[in-house]
């Protein structure tokens, strides 16, 4: 019998020798003279096991990790393939405590199957959400969508249904559903995980909702960073293409939906959905002002959906297993589950699918394991650069965007960053009014001029030079950028500048 | 890359023939594109590995639209380079994740075994540093990414490894 072995393809496992680990097994197996099937799967998300190597037994799939090419000899020796005992042996997949406690819905599938294949696809519950749309009202989606609470997973926070509702209601010759895929926060890479790992996901959410508002056209707005995330994808659209997934008549219906991908060119502010559609219609990435809302006017001036991969590939589950089941995840007005990015210094960085209202501290000690270097924790930043830098003292806070926006922060697009006591938070400070003057569009004063301004300030801050005065004037300068800066760019980035001054005020006075 | 150019140093002012070809040939086949611009600027990167500065007026004829239009969108975005690039290109992830596993660590280093500063390429052509916000490779910081592909958990050690290998050529 054939052994199968799983052997990620995702480009975080690739980044740590997952290539040379596939190709050493099936060299070890040729010399063995054993037929091995090698799987490139998605990965599992338990990133500091990677390369993290999976084979198919009668108990189920057994994993390995973190190997390398070296280690391959010997875990043939151990007959690995029958899922023999070595150093490296985790035990079956699903029973390693940080996968088994999590609750995945939107990643159900990634790293359980063969990303491309279609078979896998829909042997493991692929489809079931758009065939069940195709056979319903558009109004009835959109409803479904409401009910099940489900708000835009790139940073704001809307409401998905009511985005979704806008766009139907609106009368156009021609609508569009828009994935921005542009992940460009640090600390973030589930949409890349969903591109790479289950490109049929994505697919899948956006054939839903262009059924769902009426629009025969998705486009998606990938980041030039990843490139691997770009094959993968490009290849799905093709074979779903083939399938009659989309095109002219999605699984038969009739009914056309079809996906174009662009790929940006390594400007942050054109994560901004405003900035993303001038830069799909091959301008600079320039913020628009709203009105007029994308729902009504959007690309090309046309209602347009925009929503974010999380997002989007929400979607399936909610409407195969419908709104109410996915509220009943959550707490609050935050439903669901959210796919957390553990990452920076932290001993088990990875992929936590858990329903909100968990704690940091559950994530970042359970889940997480402390930090990689194992000092203790100093601060972590939650929901990307402009985010709030969090001190230790606050990691009870449950994951929810209300209680978050009331402490000052945001839970963004579920990233953790993590930092341990060496930080000097007078310099992260200062980087992130550094990233907003290298990233702003510059279209807004408060953005353009008062990033710099703000580093020069900092400086001055940190150098002593009338540390007071310029602490007051750095206050005031934030204090216009949030409230005058046309986006979310210039108008959060005081977030992560004030929080670190608020908790870590010693840290700006250490000269 | 292709280089038919007869001339190689002249790469970065004019532009040799062949690569006019090239970016007659994006225009030609991309111009009917809706929003062509950047697919247009991609393609003609992809290709040569810069967007030369003759390329602007060849555009802008193309897509009917004009030359202060295809300059300001080369120049926003960060991707565009208007020079031939080294031989290889190796971008820095500078963000937080990779920040808070000591990155700066990496870019100082980096800078000193190579000579050169972001944004810059070596003296022998070999090798252009570039830095990079976020590759979402952030459980495993600090990144990288060589001629597009992604390097995790870089340290001294494996940055040597990997500038080696590109010096001695095993790569491209």
């Amino acid at each position: 019998m054939t052994a199968t072995v799983f052997v990620p393809r995702d480009s975080a496992a690739k980044s740590v020798g997952a290539d040379a680990v596939a190709a050493a097994i099936e060299k070890q197996a040729a010399a063995n003279k054993t037929t091995v099937r090698v799987v490139r799967n998605g990965t599992r998300g338990m990133l500091w096991l990677e390369p993290l190597v999976e084979v198919a037994t009668k108990q189920g799939r057994i994993a390995y990790g973190p190997v390398t090419a070296n280690d391959v000899a010997s875990l043939f020796k151990a007959d690995f393939l029958q899922g023999g005992d070595h150093k490296l042996r985790l035990g079956p997949t699903t029973e390693i405590p940080y996968f088994k406690k999590q609750q995945r819905l939107t990643f159900a599938r990634v790293g359980l199957t063969d990303p491309l294949s279609t078979d896998d696809y829909t042997s493991n519950g692929g489809l079931a959400g758009l065939r069940k749309a195709l056979a319903m009202q558009p109004a009835a989606i959109v409803e479904e969508v409401v009910q099940s609470g489900l708000r835009g997973r790139g940073g704001a926070g809307f409401p998905a249904g009511i985005k979704w509702r806008t766009v139907l209601q609106t009368p156009a010759t021609q609508k569009y559903v828009v994935c921005n895929a542009d992940e460009g926060d640090s600390g973030t890479f589930s949409d890349r995980m969903v591109m790479e790992g289950d490109p049929y996901l994505l697919l899948e959410g956006m054939a839903i909702a262009g059924i769902a508002v009426g629009a025969t056209e998705g486009w998606v707005y990938l980041r030039s960073e990843y490139p691997d995330a770009r094959a993968v994808f490009t290849e799905a659209m093709a074979r779903a293409r083939a399938a009659g997934w989309i095109g002219d008549s999605v699984l038969g219906s009739g009914k056309r939906f079809d996906v174009h991908l662009r790929i940006g060119a390594g400007s942050y502010i054109c994560g901004e959905e405003t900035a993303m559609l001038e830069s799909l219609e091959g301008k600079r990435g320039m913020v628009r002002p709203k009105p007029p809302l994308p729902a009504i006017a959007g690309l090309w001036g046309k209602p347009s959906v925009i929503n974010n991969v999380m997002t989007l590939a929400a979607a399936p589950w909610i409407l195969q297993h419908g709104g109410a089941a996915y509220a009943a995840f959550g707490v609050g007005r935050s439903k669901g589950t959210l796919p957390f990015q553990l990452a920076g210094n932290i001993a088990r960085g990875g992929l936590v699918e858990v329903p909100f209202g968990v704690t940091m501290k559950e994530l970042l000690h359970d889940f997480g394991g402390g930090t990689a270097s194992g000092r203790p924790i100093r601060a972590v930043q939650v929901g990307g650069p402009l985010g709030a830098y969090l001190p230790a003292s606050k990691l009870d806070l449950p994951l929810d965007y209300e209680v978050f926006a009331q402490a000052g922060g945001m839970v963004g697009h579920g990233g953790l960053v993590v930092f341990d006591d060496t930080v000097d938070m007078a310099a992260m400070a200062r980087y992130a009014m550094e990233f907003c003057a290298i990233e702003s569009c510059g279209k807004c004063t408060p953005c353009r001029i008062g990033s710099t301004r703000g580093t020069e300030v900092i400086d001055r801050i940190t150098a002593n030079d009338r540390r007071a005065m310029n602490t007051e004037l750095l206050r005031d300068l934030c204090d216009t950028m949030q409230h005058a800066s046309l986006c979310a760019m210039g108008g959060l980035t005081p977030m992560p500048v004030l929080s670190a001054l608020k908790y870590f005020p010693e840290d700006f006075a250490r000269s | 890359m292709q280089s038919n150019a007869p001339n190689g140093a002249a790469a970065s002012t004019s532009a040799t023939a062949a690569q006019l070809a090239a970016v007659d040939d994006a225009i030609a086949r991309l111009r009917d594109l809706p929003g062509a611009l950047l697919p247009i600027l991609h393609a003609i990167q992809d290709e040569l590995g810069f967007v030369p500065p003759a390329s602007v007026e060849r555009i802008a004829r193309g897509l009917n639209i004009s030359q202060a239009d295809v300059h300001g969108v080369i120049t926003f975005y960060h991707d565009f380079r208007s020079a031939p690039p080294g031989r290889h290109v190796l971008k820095l992830c500078r963000a937080e994740a990779c920040q808070a596993m000591g990155s700066q660590r990496i870019e100082a280093h980096l800078e000193r075994k190579l000579g050169v500063g972001m944004h810059a390429t070596t003296a022998d052509g070999a090798v252009t540093l570039e830095p990079v916000y976020c590759l979402g490779n952030c459980a495993l910081s600090p990144s990288l990414q060589c001629d597009g592909q992604l390097h995790g958990r870089m340290d001294e050690q494996r940055v040597d490894a990997l500038l080696a290998e590109l010096r001695s050529g095993g790569r491209r």
